[in-house]
């Protein structure tokens, strides 16, 4: 049985296209907000969302979501309130919609609890971004058991057996960082992502999203021409959430729209 | 599955790292090559006679050790029960015990051929250290600090300065330690290919409570040899503040076998019992994962971490070192706390009857000693470790009393 996010990647394939997954802080600016956010994603043709748990020490991350989350936890924005507001768009759209979390707000809330409530809410995945593969199968099997996927982060400095290792027991999409640092929008695609997407593509055949620093259109069709099924757009869509607030949904869809139809333009060209 | 069983899972997968069930490596997977690649040359430098001679050679004649082992005769008349020898740490090079684990860590630097050190500090301590070392050795050094830190303890920003160090403040957060680590964390998974991020406690993800550890327990090795010779018999207890536990696990390790040995832990209980009013990660914390490792943290029912004061910038965190976590559980260490009035009555009382100013941290093991001599009794003896000088607190304390005493 293939989970909701092998389906989206593997419709993208058939199509002959290449996908979009934008990030977002949950609870910034509000919760309504997010859930008219995550609508208006999947309106633009998003391949998946991903939904961020606030956290107050997101040591992977750039100052965009660093400032997005301190907004979030200042309104008091819970991991329940996350679930909720992803039960509810879930409701509305097909669009898998992955629960971006660092580790310790889930051990707290409990993982099997978390697995449960996450499939009730209608996650189709969870990516927890301090949590080392090695340590990640028993979750990642517990999920597995509800039609969810944890998943796997690769990295510019995870060595090629790594690599096979965490392609072996990845579900999913691989998620491949794209530079060593944290996230944030960067001028221009890294070496690093194309020397890291050519390592992946040796060992595996699982879908690729690239993330970290991709902002515009051109860095899209660049890391999609080297290979990667589906690009990740984080802290630019923050960024934009940011100055726009309540008023960001019809820009979010119109960037997201912009992006996903940047490979037709590749086309024509 | 239970939600404990999926999580004994998760924390026996790794192998490497664990004290018990704490420690491990919880980090984004960019880190997880360099840690390797850092466990590894650890692991081979400890077993390389040549690097143990440098770092012996450097640790007596560059940083003076051995510290002594000094009775405090005047604080054991006072207070009125067992013997109370200090173990010297402050008369160390920079002041505090930060020294022993910087000069490790930066030999261990050069032999991975990495120019360019990176620090977080609480304190300042761990930041002159490394500033310091960074100086004797010719390499590139930026420190992170807290900018509320940077306010209260502006004697270690400067002397860092003079040392040529570039003293970065964070304004995330707290502004304190966490903050600074996190800001470190960015910087190393940034530049991770030409910088060595030389950690300062006995936390954060493997190997680094292990290899802080090793380079402090230089500290309970020293004691140990000298009480013998002095005393003619092993302590009663050993006495010593915790913020991530870098001189408490120092001091501990070589009487972990002499279980006769009580070993003392001593967190800071800041102003008051509620989150967020103190820094005791036993009293108020769960089980969790910050920054890397397993361990106690102070959090809130939603995971999130807990904001900590103590009057201490080095004891000011909100996770504790993951192998205390498992000598509590053990039943082999016990921690208990001074509040911050407690240890600016024991700043004074060893600056009166010592002549020794000790950091506002080690004034909280001061804090405690007193209170342990009574239990102990007359043929009681313990060994206080006196982790740092507190010449650089002085200006806090002035502020303090001026205020009438602590917040």
């Amino acid at each position: 049985m293939s989970t909701r996010l092998q389906q989206a990647f593997a419709t993208l394939r058939a199509r002959g296209r290449k996908g979009v997954v934008p990030y977002l802080t949950a609870g910034d600016p509000d919760l309504d907000t997010t859930y008219e956010l995550l609508l208006a994603m999947a309106r633009g043709g998003a391949t998946a969302i991903e939904l961020g748990v606030p956290f107050s020490d997101p040591a992977a991350d750039g100052p965009v979501i660093q400032r997005a989350c301190e907004r979030a936890l200042a309104r008091h924005v819970r991991l329940d309130d996350v679930l909720q507001v992803a039960a509810r768009a879930s409701k509305q759209t097909d669009v898998p919609i992955v629960l971006f979390s660092y580790l310790n707000p889930l051990l707290r809330h409990g993982l099997q609890k978390l697995t449960d409530d996450a499939a009730a809410a209608g996650l189709a995945g969870v990516l927890v971004t301090d949590l080392p593969a090695e340590s990640a199968a028993a979750f990642s099997l517990a999920l597995q058991q509800h039609g969810l996927d944890l998943v796997s982060l690769v990295a510019p400095t995870s060595s090629a057996e790594r690599i096979a290792q965490i392609a072996a027991h990845a579900t999913g999409f691989l998620y491949a960082i794209s530079v060593t640092g944290v996230t944030g929008a960067r001028q221009q695609l890294s070496n690093d992502a194309t020397e890291l997407l050519a390592r992946i593509r040796q060992v595996t055949t699982l879908p690729v999203a690239v993330g970290f620093g991709i902002s515009t259109p051109q860095q899209a069709r660049e890391a999609w021409a080297q290979g990667a099924d589906a690009v990740i757009v984080g802290s630019a869509i923050v960024r934009m959430i940011e100055e726009a607030g309540k008023q960001s949904p019809t820009l979010i869809e119109a960037f997201v729209r912009e992006l996903v139809s940047a490979q037709i333009s590749q086309v024509q060209e | 599955m239970k939600d404990e069983a999926l999580l004994e899972s998760l924390l026996q997968a790794s192998g490497d790292g664990y004290f018990g069930n704490y420690g491990g490596r919880f980090v984004a997977e960019t880190l997880i090559a360099p840690l390797d690649e850092l466990s590894a040359a650890f692991d081979a430098a400890r077993r390389d006679p040549s690097f143990q001679r440098e770092l012996s050679g450097l640790l007596a004649d560059f940083s003076g050790r051995p510290t002594p082992l000094y009775f405090a005769e005047r604080l054991t008349e006072y207070a009125g029960g067992a013997k109370i020898l200090l173990k010297r740490e402050d008369l160390g090079h920079t002041g505090s015990h930060k020294i022993n684990n910087a000069l490790g860590q930066v030999l261990l630097a050069r032999r991975m051929g990495k120019r360019r050190i990176i620090a977080e500090t609480g304190a300042g301590q761990h930041g002159v250290a490394t500033a310091t070392v960074c100086a004797r050795f010719g390499l590139e050094c930026i420190v992170y600090m807290g900018a509320e830190d940077m306010q209260r303890q502006a004697l270690n920003v400067f002397r860092m300065r003079l040392m040529g160090a570039e003293v970065r403040g964070v304004e995330a957060g707290s502004k304190t330690l966490k903050d600074a680590i996190n800001e470190a964390l960015r910087d190393w998974v940034t530049n991770v290919r030409d910088t060595y991020y030389l950690l300062g406690s006995a936390l954060g993800p493997h190997p680094y409570p292990t290899m802080v550890r090793e380079f402090q327990r230089v500290i309970g090795d020293e004691a140990r040899a000298q009480v013998l010779a002095s005393e003619h018999r092993l302590p009663d207890a050993i006495v010593a503040c915790v913020g991530g536990g870098s001189n408490a696990i120092g001091a501990f390790t070589a009487f972990l076998g002499d279980e006769k040995v009580r070993l003392i832990g001593v967190e800071a209980g800041g102003r008051g019992e509620t989150l967020g009013e103190h820094a005791a990660r036993f009293r108020g914390g769960l089980p969790g994962v910050l920054q890397g490792t397993y361990s106690y943290v102070l959090q809130d029912d939603d995971g999130q971490i807990a904001p900590t004061h103590s009057v201490s910038a080095g004891l000011d965190y909100a996770s504790i070192g993951p192998e205390h976590a498992h000598l509590r559980e053990l039943g082999r260490a016990e921690y208990t706390s001074a509040d911050d009035r407690e240890a600016l009555e024991a700043f004074d009382l060893l600056s009166q009857r010592e002549g020794i100013l000790p950091a506002l941290e080690s004034a909280h093991a001061i804090a405690h000693a007193v209170k342990l001599a009574h239990e102990l009794g007359r043929d009681g003896l313990m060994i206080v470790n006196l982790s740092g000088r507190g010449d650089k607190d002085v200006e806090t304390v002035a502020r303090l009393k001026a205020e009438g005493g602590a917040r």
